[in-house]
């Protein structure tokens, strides 16, 4: 069976716009992903190291921040559970499932799974940084006119297309 | 009001509202076309631009529509999270990604979106966040100085600009929209496509009006506080507005009375002045208190009568004008502030030679409250300033 087609851009702009302003009336917070994989990254670390963790600035200012507990019982885990869901039904509706490691015509996989990974590395490095992804700073940031998330979100746009250039045979 | 969470949805029913909200998240993103790197890095190229109408349209449909929650009093958007600015963090976090957007050609949501539907590259992305992120706890005494400099608290963008918050909506869907005009034309020169790029056909048209409407309409919700305390500058308008007044005997006899559960005091001095003098039944508010949620409950208690009080009428007729606005009912303002509840009632000087029975009731009654007032205001434990135990929610990434 053939792939069904994408939706509409701006129709999807306008559902996700009102999925974000349902999520803040009821929970006062917006959406967020990249808080799940550092909830994930911070229990994986205290469950094979807890001296390490307890003994390690980072993990205890965490613990201080989300007020102790399991760092699982944190909302956007929940979330991020819930967009694996969402995608894979909507993937599944849609004929989409399958496995495939994408890449551009000029790449080698080797090359693929090599930038997939540092990219990913950096997007950790930078949403800790940045206090949020393209999700939790940049769109929510933009729905409540934050300032930090609005500079972040610039920041991220001036950084993809500063480095492009260099990237362009992974690709084009 | 909003937010809904912790009162109306406690905190455990709220991982369900996230797991749902995720779900819908989660198809919003697939349905998008989000679920592939080759057509999310397709904005960096200039062959595909879809990454960039889904964003910044639910971005502006977002930021229009939290101004619609704030201005119709259904969220406390001091409740709402606010992402604070660290200035070079941020800058220096959103290069990062940046890079890590063209390098890996994902972002953490869309990865998580990619990997659902069988995405190999999309998985090992995320392996390599999760990677990321234990770089930065390790590393965490490197970055450190970076991550904490330039603190700048949780301002929102119109108030580092220092400019309404409409005009600032506005600056952003116009903005918006020429990224749309400009992200097409690019988009059709690289795929080589000839077609103009608004053509009059009702699909180009009716996103042209609805992109009008949304521009516009960023004015049709002016900011709650900013418009109310306008309106209560101009003297006439406010001292023409109708509002139920209480004589200073009237008030001075509901302070006596201690049957009576249903007086409310909501003073408005400072609190330096509120904690010399504070009357019984009376809970301290501030005209940022008018919009916040906790507070409103206190004003919204059933069978009571709220009497605004300050020194002069007039700050108590611009409250209780404000008030008004947000809907509120049962409102009444002491005649002529507590300076006259002062100079008539708890400094009373009783007049010589009453000519009537009037004069002597007032003497009788007054001379009594200025010996008793003084003790229940003495006796008082105020319930001072308004309680708030709600925080801000904790949230961002």
């Amino acid at each position: 069976m053939e792939e069904t087609k994408y939706m509409n851009p701006y129709l999807a702009g306008v559902l996700l716009g009102l999925l974000l302003i349902t999520t803040i009336y009821i929970t006062g917070r917006g959406l967020g992903a990249s808080g799940a994989i550092k909830s994930y990254a911070v229990t994986v670390v205290e469950t094979l190291t807890p001296t390490h963790t307890a003994n390690t600035k980072f993990y205890q200012e965490y613990g201080k921040e989300h007020g102790g507990g399991n760092p699982l019982m944190n909302w956007l885990v929940f979330e991020v559970t819930g967009v694996l869901i969402g995608a894979f039904l909507s993937g599944l509706i849609s004929n989409r499932l399958d496995f495939k490691l994408e890449k551009g015509p000029r790449t080698t996989t080797g090359i693929r799974v090599a930038g997939a990974l540092i990219g990913g590395l950096l997007w950790g490095v930078g949403s800790q940084l940045g206090r949020g992804c393209t999700s939790g700073a940049a769109l929510s940031g933009m729905a409540v006119m934050s300032t930090g998330g609005i500079i972040t979100m610039f920041a991220i746009f001036a950084g993809a297309y500063l480095f492009a250039y260099f990237f362009r045979k992974f690709w084009i | 009001m909003g937010p809904l969470v912790p009162d109306l949805i406690s905190n455990n029913l709220n991982f369900i509202v996230a797991l749902i909200i995720g779900i819908l998240f989660g198809v919003i993103l697939e349905q998008a076309g989000f679920s592939t790197s080759k057509k999310l890095v397709g904005l960096f190229y200039g062959y595909d631009f879809t990454v960039l109408r889904v964003f910044f349209t639910a971005g502006i449909v977002a930021m229009i529509g939290v101004m619609g929650l704030e201005h119709f009093s259904l969220v406390d958007i001091n409740l709402v999270y606010v992402n604070p600015t660290f200035l070079w963090s941020g800058i220096v976090g959103g290069l990062i990604m940046g890079l890590g957007f063209v390098v890996g050609g994902f972002c953490p949501g869309t990865s998580v979106c990619a990997a659902a539907i069988g995405k190999i590259d999309a998985m090992i992305f995320i392996v390599g966040a999760f990677l990321g992120v234990l770089v930065f706890a390790e590393g965490y005494p490197l970055f450190e100085g970076l991550y904490k400099t330039s603190n700048l608290g949780s301002p929102r963008f119109f108030e580092t600009l220092n400019m309404s918050q409409n005009i600032f909506a506005f600056i952003m869907v116009v903005f918006a929209l020429a990224a749309f005009w400009f992200a097409s034309i690019v988009e059709n020169k690289v795929n080589g496509v000839v077609k103009p790029v608004f053509r009059f056909t009702p699909y180009y048209l009716s996103i042209g009006a609805v992109g009008i409407i949304m521009a516009l309409s960023a004015f049709i919700f002016p900011e709650r506080k900013a418009s109310l305390t306008q309106l209560v500058e101009n003297k006439e308008f406010v001292q023409s507005y109708n509002i139920d007044m209480m004589t200073v005997d009237e008030f001075a006899y509901q302070l006596l009375d201690e049957r009576d559960a249903k007086l409310q005091v909501i003073d408005f001095r400072n609190e330096k002045d509120y904690s010399k003098m504070s009357l019984p039944k009376s809970t301290l508010f501030t005209l940022d208190n008018l919009f916040e949620k906790e507070p409103n409950k206190v004003l919204s208690v059933r069978h009571k009568i709220n009497v605004f009080v300050a020194d002069d009428e007039l700050t108590e007729r611009k409250m209780a004008i404000i008030a008004n606005e947000l809907g509120y009912k049962h409102i009444k303002i002491l005649q002529g502030g507590l300076n006259a509840f002062n100079n008539q009632i708890l400094n009373f000087k009783p007049i010589e030679n009453p000519k009537n029975i009037d004069e002597v009731y007032q003497n009788r009654f007054r001379t009594k409250a200025a010996a008793v007032i003084p003790v229940l205001i003495q006796n008082n434990k105020s319930s001072g300033p308004v309680k708030k135990t709600q925080k801000r929610v904790v949230g961002g990434c």
